[in-house]
């Protein structure tokens, strides 16, 4: 197959970019979409050229690392898919693919197509834990936890942390992030016990880091490549709100947590 | 002459890690604030490490080359961990996970080691659970469990196919509370390139800064090591594209010895290689085998019709098929342990009954499955694998057979360590796959969750603490020494050797080539003509690449390809070792497969005579390295031919 990329390339966060265009061929339909970016480094490289840099490190769907608007997409075309996991064979041939990096304040370009989201990592950090230490835990069955709830937790827990709901956000909201790791701990019984401090400490540090607020457009959920449910917002909010009652009512009595 | 002695307490086997704690000298709260540890890697062993050492009030530095800790690669181990719960009744116990262990990895593991390892595995769900980890669960709330190749028990606990991704999430989450709360300060983006010693203790690390290409020189009490498995040497493998061996063998070069390096572990369920650009090998988790069936053609002519795709696997009929596995491992059939099941597929292949066009394939064939329990139990218990599988190949397990064939997944091989995990260069450690400890030679499924997070959370907090109590009058490590600069000087010339270098060929290209002679000579079978020939290879290749790789772009700047020739400098090193310690090796054992040393019916055939020990080789600077030698000593287990039958 061939392919015409207009790609984004940017030297370092300093400079301004552009959109440059290459043509690479005899790419095979098997091939994955990094593959085919290989390919067309090697012949950069063979020229003498800067190859294109791209994050990417497990190239099996579960590392989170690789990310990129393909022809405006969040992770290319395919539902529920990682770039790395998409395969050239999605694509027509002689296709025109139009590659960028995430566009949000929150994710500085580093370079080429590489963004820095080390904003989701500092959320985390503000609260996206359980707070205990390495021991002195009870037994694993000592609490029997409902499937249906342990499934419901698992599925939030499945986010990757790529950035894709971010990206696809018109706001360049975080809030299916926030929203996955509050319902992932807020579901369990061992994360109950600080639901609402965590809450609220994740959406201080969300808003403080810049990114936008949630208008209900579902683009997350969308272009989510673990199809991470809106669902999780909605929890995100009423935990939330939960949050903030419950400290007003100990206020009121004149106990704060 | 370097003495190996792994130093376990002298008391019965069960006793030795109670006794060990016991004994172990602390550091007290107010003293641990003021001694700073660096830890290499975040994967589960990394990542768990930092975590608990900054619990416990350590400073710690971590460092990852990824753009966060999630990303370290124990991330994408599907299939579960284990632990002697015996939750489900059926006969587990500490022993018997302590044996399974030592019998699976062919004897060639330290009895101490695998003993505690097995003791720490009911804690680590204890704590996992605690942390939030969704494990699977049955319908009365309890934890679920499955059996795992080549267990007998069902002991491994499991998170759907993304247990990995689970647990290191547990991890990262503890680490990311103690970056919070200031304990651990975070260093994403770097590759670690060499380890400072001074005065013969392991004080530091030098840096580069993957962003700005900046050298940087950090410092340390200690220095542990999480960096992994060095799989990528083949090129292609089951690892994460960035996975590397550069610290370990920067350890290496600097006095820690490296043991066993030629025992890799061949997975025998991953999606075959389809072309030349292939840049990497995708697993399938080996839990597939609880219900998948392994088979070829019976007849070869089958074979050729399947290979040209005039036939379709659902045609051949049930007794025109050959279910290799079960014929000959009755007692095991699918679930015999990876090195076992791996040689059989490549048997079959190199008879001439492989599969797919390359020939280079075996099917995993659900539809019994399917009909027994239904396409909803399969789809429950496998979804997300079929979903993977039919991505990358465009055919559907439900309906045809998937094709496999092994790959290369984990090394047991690496850094030699005593019973506290430390290296022969007195204040480094090594933990998780980059050390050598606890699989001999050849890994179970699910042991490695299982290591990562206890050298973590509950074996490293505790020997380090014995190391940094002669530590607490130390005052922080200045970077100024002259050991510092010395090494930060050979990091830059060497960078810029590389940089300078005016060849024609990118760095793929050499390893790519790498990768093919690992494969070919030191891969899932090894012998003495094509283990020497190897060796020339590699030297010629060594020679090759320093005259003839291209790197273009800057050395102080955003440079993946400098990386890429790095990291793949090391390797080619690295390979030569890996064959001189698969040729002294003169028996078959686990990974290790000598085609000389096989029983008639083609089994490994081990030497305990002469072989019951581990290679541990030490670097010597322009002289071939030379091997040392750890006496095993079995005192609880009985060394028996590996049976499956």
């Amino acid at each position: 197959m061939k392919f015409t990329l207009k790609i984004w390339r940017q030297k370092n966060a300093d400079d301004k970019g552009g959109m440059v265009a290459y043509k690479v061929d005899e790419v095979s339909p098997d091939s994955s979409f990094f593959e085919m970016l290989d390919q067309l480094n090697q012949q950069l490289i063979g020229k003498g050229e800067d190859p294109v840099a791209f994050d990417h490190d497990c190239r099996e769907g579960i590392c989170g690392t690789c990310s990129l608007y393909i022809n405006g997409r969040p992770h290319g075309p395919l539902r529920g898919t990682t770039t790395c996991q998409l395969h050239m064979r999605v694509f027509r041939d002689g296709q025109t693919i139009y590659v960028e990096p995430w566009r949000c304040g929150a994710f500085p370009v580093v370079k080429d197509l590489i963004v820095d989201r080390s904003a989701l990592d500092k959320i985390i950090q503000a609260g996206g834990y359980i707070s205990i230490n390495s021991g002195g835990v009870p037994d694993a069955n000592t609490i029997p936890i409902p499937r249906q709830k342990a499934d419901a937790a698992f599925d939030a827990a499945a986010c990757i942390g790529c950035g894709a709901c971010v990206a696809a956000c018109p706001n360049a909201s975080a809030m299916l992030f926030v929203g996955a790791k509050v319902s992932h701990l807020a579901l369990l019984p061992q994360g109950r016990i600080e639901a609402e401090r965590r809450v609220q400490q994740m959406v201080i540090a969300m808003d403080r880091l810049g990114f936008g607020f949630c208008s209900n457009t579902y683009a997350c959920q969308a272009e989510c490549p673990k199809e991470i449910k809106i669902a999780n917002i909605a929890r995100l909010n009423r935990e939330f709100l939960a949050a903030k009652l419950a400290a007003e009512k100990e206020k009121d009595i004149g106990f704060t947590l | 002459m370097i003495r190996l002695k792994a130093n376990a307490p002298g008391v019965p086997l069960a006793d030795q890690w109670d006794a060990y704690k016991s004994g172990c000298k602390l550091v007290s709260p107010n003293n641990k604030g003021k001694l700073d540890i660096i830890v290499v890697g975040t994967g589960l062993a990394g990542a768990s490490a930092a975590a608990t050492l900054g619990q416990l009030g350590y400073n710690v530095k971590s460092f990852c080359y990824q753009d966060t800790p999630r990303r370290a690669h124990s991330i994408a181990a599907q299939g579960g961990i284990n632990a002697a719960k015996n939750y489900q009744n059926d006969g587990d116990n500490i022993f018997r996970l302590f044996y399974d262990t030592i019998k699976g990895g062919d004897y060639r593991s330290r009895e101490s080691n695998v003993y505690r390892l097995a003791s720490i595995s009911p804690e680590i769900i204890d704590l996992c659970v605690a942390q939030g980890v969704p494990f699977a669960r049955e319908y009365g709330g309890l934890l679920a469990n499955r059996s795992f190749g080549g267990a007998q028990v069902s002991r491994t606990f499991y998170a759907r196919g993304q247990t990995g991704q689970q647990l290191l999430i547990g991890a990262y989450s503890a680490m990311s509370r103690q970056i919070e709360a200031g304990t651990v300060k975070l260093y994403n983006r770097r590759d670690v390139l060499d380890i400072v010693v001074v005065d013969g203790k392991a004080r530091g690390i030098i840096a580069r800064n993957l962003v700005t290409g900046e050298i940087e020189r950090y410092s340390a009490h200690a220095v542990v090591l999480a960096t992994g498995g060095y799989g990528n040497v083949f090129y292609l493998s089951t690892n994460a594209m960035g996975s590397n061996v550069s610290p370990a063998w920067s350890a290496y070069k600097k006095g820690a010895l490296f043991a066993n390096p030629c025992f890799t572990q061949i997975h025998p369920t991953c999606i075959p290689v389809h072309g030349e650009f292939q840049s990497k090998l995708t697993l399938m988790s080996e839990s597939l085998r609880n219900d998948g069936r392994i088979w070829v053609p019976r007849e070869k002519a089958d074979a050729e019709l399947l290979r040209q795709k005039k036939l379709r696997p659902e045609q051949i009929h049930e007794s025109k098929r050959d279910y290799y596995l079960e014929r000959r491992y009755p007692a095991f059939g699918n679930l015999v342990p990876r090195d076992v099941a791996s040689r059989a597929a490549k048997e079959r292949c190199d008879e001439g009954y492989g599969v797919s066009s390359s020939g280079l394939a075996v099917y995993l064939d659900f539809s019994n499955a399917i009909e027994r329990l239904g396409r909803d139990t399969i789809s429950a218990r496998y979804g997300n694998l079929f979903q993977m599988y039919q991505r990358i190949v465009d055919d559907n397990p439900y309906r045809t057979p998937m094709m496999i064939y092994p790959a290369v997944h984990y090394t047991m091989g690496g850094l030699w360590v005593d019973y506290e995990l430390m290296t022969t260069v007195p204040g480094l450690y090594s933990i998780g796959e980059c050390n050598f400890s606890d699989h001999g030679a050849n890994r179970l499924g699910a042991s490695a969750l299982m290591q990562g997070l206890a050298d973590g959370y509950f074996i490293l907090p505790y020997t380090i603490s014995g190391y940094l109590s002669h530590e607490i009058n130390t005052p922080p490590i200045p970077t100024t020494l002259p050991e510092f600069h010395h090494a930060a000087r050979e990091v830059t010339d060497r960078l810029a050797r590389l940089k300078g270098t005016k060849g024609k060929e990118s760095v793929d290209h050499f390893h790519r080539k790498l990768g093919r002679i690992m494969w070919e000579y030191c891969g899932m079978s090894r012998n003495e003509a094509g283990l020497t020939r190897a060796i020339g290879l590699i030297g010629e290749l060594k020679e090759e690449f320093a005259s003839g790789v291209r790197i273009p772009g800057g050395l102080r700047e955003y440079n993946p390809e400098l990386e890429k020739a790095w990291r793949v400098g090391d390797f080619i090193e690295l390979g030569n070792l890996m064959v001189r310690d698969a040729l002294h090796r003169k028996e078959s054992c686990g990974g290790h497969f000598r085609e000389e040393y096989q029983t008639a019916d083609h089994e490994a055939l081990r030497n305990d005579e002469e072989f019951t020990y581990v290679a541990a080789w030490e670097h010597k600077e322009n002289a071939v390295p030379e091997m040392h030698r750890e006496e095993l000593h079995f005192e609880t287990v009985k060394l028996m031919q590996r049976s499956y039958k």
